[in-house]
């Protein structure tokens, strides 16, 4: 075997987009995950979420270091161009990428252990410089392909399929995240994808560094009781702190709301986000409040999600660097080369 | 016998790091550049940044001799830490400049040079009372005193004070104050002039005068680089920091003020590759500036970019190691640690300037390169080229030159249907087409990954896909010998069956010591190596003579090593001259290890008495 296509035939009134796209335009190779791995549903909330937007999927760049998740790229917008990077490092890769061409859709796809273990400095560098990306990482506590050891987010006292008890401490990326400036910090689960959706959709259309935490139940590995990773585990403590619709810039908002129960973020490019508060005291734009809410409930042993945080006049990289608009792989020698007369005068500058 | 030589000798600074006399000294130098001789300035400093001992040294030479030459005739002793040391230092015969403020016992000093004191301490601190002013004015007084000394032209000096300050021009009449306090005591009281002499000259040209790192820097702006993406480690800070002022200088959009680069200063060096990498693969041209310890840490990814096929710029200015190791002296000993970069088979390119104006052709250079090649190019420079000011001819471009893209297929072509296979050799050289992410709607696109793949970068484990990529990038190889700078040969007027071979910032000492070693009736022919992989012309030399010198500047004969691996050369025939100690290699190195060989070369054969 050397991969799997699908097949191309499809039902012929299956939907379409804006584009004329239909939802397989946005399928990628079958997954080589194992059956009913929480990444599969978070392929499929990517593919749903570009599916919804009308995006061009050729206009996104998917790049993942390595590990189960981040083989995930080749499952979904098979007319990308992907990067399937070095363990760890998937957010150098993508900044690099995002500063030669700033009109792509950046999707950086990661792990538990490829993002809060041997790429937690890139993580942490990547967020704080506001590279305009999606930053997913699809968290479920464990080495898979490596059989089953813990990682880095596996929480203190969880145990292991082989009976080990966690005692380390774990790392909170979605708080990391609102620690180090994300402009836009979620956390969801592979098994809701209504929640999955709307959010990957936000974020996709949202300026600066976008991160998910995404915890995505591991079968093989990190399902048994005593994990708190697991499908049951977080269906009894998932806290979701709102609802998000997203509303597209393209789009009238339709969706009525019971007055006082919603609140409606604009992001810089006119899209909305109308947010359904199940948290009545919450405000998604309070950084500070949003990380002792955080710490306050993981103490408790619950599992937050929803949309976090969003600060909706961010920008990112590129404006802190004061770059041309044009994408910097688009210049030739006619814009970069200063020419033999600017050389003549630093030569005479030297002599 | 005080040493008596005009517009040929050594003088040699000791000073305190963080004490303001590197300015200072290099006014010295420029001053004898602008009486039309040829300077060839080098700093010995530590890895501090106040209160260690850190020595400016300037030959003076107007038969245009640019490598370091070894000895002190003139030495400029400001620093009593290493007293003893810069005494010793003196060749026979040379002078010592100190400051005699206070009384040194004569047990303090040797009688085989001549002594001048200056009681620089004194004169500062009757003219200032603020301790910094005694401190900086102290470094002009002493310039002063060298003009007297020299038989230099002062109007030069004070022409290059009123350059240094423009724009803050009250400081300019006390510094020409303080340098006339020092020149006129020394005319007043001491012998003027002593036995070195400087006389104006028209022996410089129009060469300028530039640091290695600020050429490569300008390469890669005339190169097109857009990515700088870097972490700082010594000596390699500089190139970063210039990209950083040439660019803000000349790639400032005119109208929206906006910048036609993008500079990162990574966390770490892993990230600074990896961005250069990320950058690479999407159309820009992107380079990292590094030394050892950072290559040490990019392994992982330049294994990534060989076989993904990446382009990539990495310039090594090479420090001495391993570890730390002396961080600010130089040496020539990343070339293995490149050229075989990261695990599992690889080869990669590596080239090797001589000095500033190599430094900026071979930078623009490497990114064609790397874009033809797409691969990593490492350019590598080395302390001693890349943070020394060094008389180099002027940079030249030619506007005509158009930027070699390399193959990259455009959506037009795909549209017309020619076939797209990433990693297909359809011409034969090993290179396969590529496209920029976000090209063509659904033409090709295709996943990049370390891992295995077919032609159609297809994921695969299988063996047989495995070998042809494998073999394939052996081929590409194969296409980089012709397309590197190649070796540069120069052959003795008188026949010989012996060569050297030498490479990098080995050049301007070993132009000197063919001189001494033919002058002892050795003829000698010379390759010098500008590339790796090797162009043919490299096995044609060994080929051509009996036993060939490789002269370098580190301890395991590296080049050796990839001459001997790669071109299948019986390693008797190849005789390593190594210099490996930090500081820069000199002609008189050279000229007395090849020389007591060829001596021993030269003996009489023993005969069977029958």
């Amino acid at each position: 075997m050397t991969y799997l296509t699908k097949p191309k035939f499809h039902h012929p009134a299956l939907p379409k987009n804006a584009l004329g796209y239909t939802h397989r335009d946005y399928e990628g190779t079958i997954s080589t995950l194992c059956a009913g791995c929480g990444h599969d549903s978070i392929t499929a909330a990517v593919i749903q979420a570009c599916f919804e937007l009308s995006i061009e999927p050729h206009r996104v760049a998917k790049i993942s270091g390595i590990g189960c998740s981040s083989k995930t790229p080749t499952y979904f917008l098979g007319n990308s161009h992907g990067f399937n990077s070095v363990h760890g490092r998937m957010p150098a890769v993508l900044t690099g990428a995002n500063l030669a061409n700033r009109d792509l859709i950046y999707l950086g796809v990661s792990g538990d252990g490829d993002s809060a273990s041997i790429g937690l400095g890139q993580f942490a560098h990547s967020i704080r410089r506001g590279v305009n990306m999606v930053y997913i990482v699809e968290n479920n506590g464990v080495y898979g392909l490596t059989k089953g050891q813990f990682s880095a987010t596996a929480d203190r006292g969880s145990k292991s399929k082989r009976g080990f008890i966690n005692t380390d401490n774990s790392i909170d990326l979605a708080a990391m995240a609102l620690q180090l400036g994300a402009t836009f910090v979620a956390r969801s689960f592979s098994g809701d994808k209504a929640q999955l959706v709307p959010i990957i959709k936000a974020a996709i259309e949202h300026r600066g560094a976008a991160f998910l935490d995404v915890i995505s139940p591991c079968v093989a590995f990190n399902n048994h009781t005593g994990s708190t990773k697991s499908f049951d585990y977080v269906r009894e403590h998932n806290e979701a702190v709102n609802r998000l619709d997203f509303i597209s810039s393209r789009m009238p908002i339709e969706v009525k709301y019971e007055p006082g129960t919603v609140e409606v973020v604009e992001q810089h490019d006119g899209s909305k986000l109308a947010l359904r508060k199940l948290a009545t005291d919450y405000d998604i734009s309070d950084r500070v409040s949003a990380l002792g809410f955080l710490q306050q409930q993981t103490a408790k042993g619950q599992v937050v999600t929803g949309l976090l945080y969003v600060q909706s006049d961010s920008d990112d990289l590129h404006a802190h660097l004061s770059t041309v608009e044009r994408p910097l792989n688009a210049l030739g020698e006619k814009e970069l080369c200063p020419g033999q007369a600017a050389l003549e005068k630093i030569n005479a500058s030297l002599r | 016998m005080p040493i008596q030589r005009v517009n040929d000798f050594v003088v040699r600074f000791g000073n305190v790091n963080g004490s303001g006399s590197a300015s200072a000294n290099e006014m010295f130098a420029r001053a004898v550049l602008r009486m039309g001789v040829p300077v060839a300035p080098r700093n010995i400093f530590p890895s501090n940044i106040q209160g260690l001992p850190t020595w400016y040294e300037v030959r003076i030479t107007e038969a245009g001799h640019l490598g370091a030459r070894g000895g002190v005739d003139l030495m400029v002793a400001m620093n009593p830490q290493t007293w003893e040391k810069d005494l010793a230092s003196i060749d026979p015969g040379g002078y010592l400049f100190y400051d005699s403020t206070k009384p040194l016992p004569a047990s303090k000093f040797r009688d085989d040079i001549t002594v001048i004191g200056v009681p620089l301490t004194a004169i500062c601190n009757r003219e200032y009372t603020d301790p910094r002013q005694r401190q900086l004015f102290k470094n002009i007084i002493y310039i002063g005193v060298l003009t007297a000394l020299l038989d230099m032209d002062v109007k030069v000096v004070e022409q290059l004070i009123g350059e240094q300050y423009k724009g803050k021009e009250k400081l300019v009449p006390p510094n020409i104050h303080a340098l006339h306090l020092g020149r006129d005591y020394a005319l007043m009281n001491l012998e003027c002039p002593i036995g070195l002499k400087l006389k104006r000259a028209d022996a410089v040209g129009d060469r300028i005068f530039i640091e290695g790192n600020s050429a490569a820097a300008l390469g890669a702006v005339y190169g097109g680089a857009t990515v700088c993406a870097w972490y700082p480690i010594t000596p390699s800070s500089s190139l970063a920091d210039a990209f950083t002022r040439h660019c803000a200088k000349l790639r400032v959009d005119p109208v929206s003020k906006k910048a036609k680069y993008a500079i990162i200063q990574a966390e770490d060096e892993l990230a600074s590759i990896g961005m250069v990498i990320g950058a690479g693969w999407n159309g820009a041209r992107a380079f990292t500036a590094t030394s050892g310890p950072g290559i040490s840490l990019m392994q992982e990814f330049i294994g990534l970019a060989y076989f993904a096929e990446i382009p990539a710029v990495i310039f090594d200015v090479q420090r001495a190691g391993p570890s730390t190791g002396m961080p600010t002296r130089t040496q020539q000993c990343d070339l293995i640690s490149c050229a075989y970069a990261s695990h599992g088979d690889t080869k990669h390119v590596l080239l090797f300037p001589e000095d500033p104006a190599e430094a900026f052709e071979f930078s623009a250079a490497a990114f064609d390169l790397a874009d033809r090649l797409q691969t990593p190019i490492f350019v590598m420079l080395d302390l001693d080229i890349g943070m020394n000011h060094r008389l180099s001819k002027p940079l030249a471009w030619d506007d005509n030159r158009a930027y070699d893209r390399g193959k990259v297929m455009t959506a037009a072509e795909l549209e017309a249907g020619k076939e797209f296979g990433r990693y297909l050799d359809v011409d034969g050289d090993g290179i396969p087409y590529r496209t920029y992410p976000g090209t063509h709607p659904t033409k090709g696109s295709f996943f990049t990954r370390g891992t295995s793949r077919d032609r159609y970068a297809k994921y695969t484990e299988e063996g047989a896909p495995y070998v042809d990529n494998m073999q394939r990038l052996l081929r590409k190889f194969e296409t980089a010998k012709d397309l590197v700078p190649r070796p540069l040969q120069a052959n003795s007027a008188n026949p010989t069956k012996y060569g050297i071979i030498y490479y990098g910032s080995t050049s301007p000492a070993m132009d000197e010591a063919i001189h001494m070693i033919e002058a002892n009736g050795q003829p000698l022919d010379r390759l010098r190596i500008r590339a790796f992989p090797f162009h043919s012309s490299v096995p044609s030399f060994l080929a051509d003579h009996d036993f060939v010198f490789v002269v370098e500047q580190n301890r395991d004969a590296q080049m050796r090593s990839l001459i001997v691996n790669e071109c299948n050369v019986d390693p008797v025939r190849l005789v390593p001259v190594l210099h490996f100690d930090g500081t820069p290699i000199t002609a008189r190195f050279i000229a007395k290890s090849i020389g007591e060989h060829l001596e021993k070369l030269k003996m009489t054969p023993m005969r069977v008495v029958s």
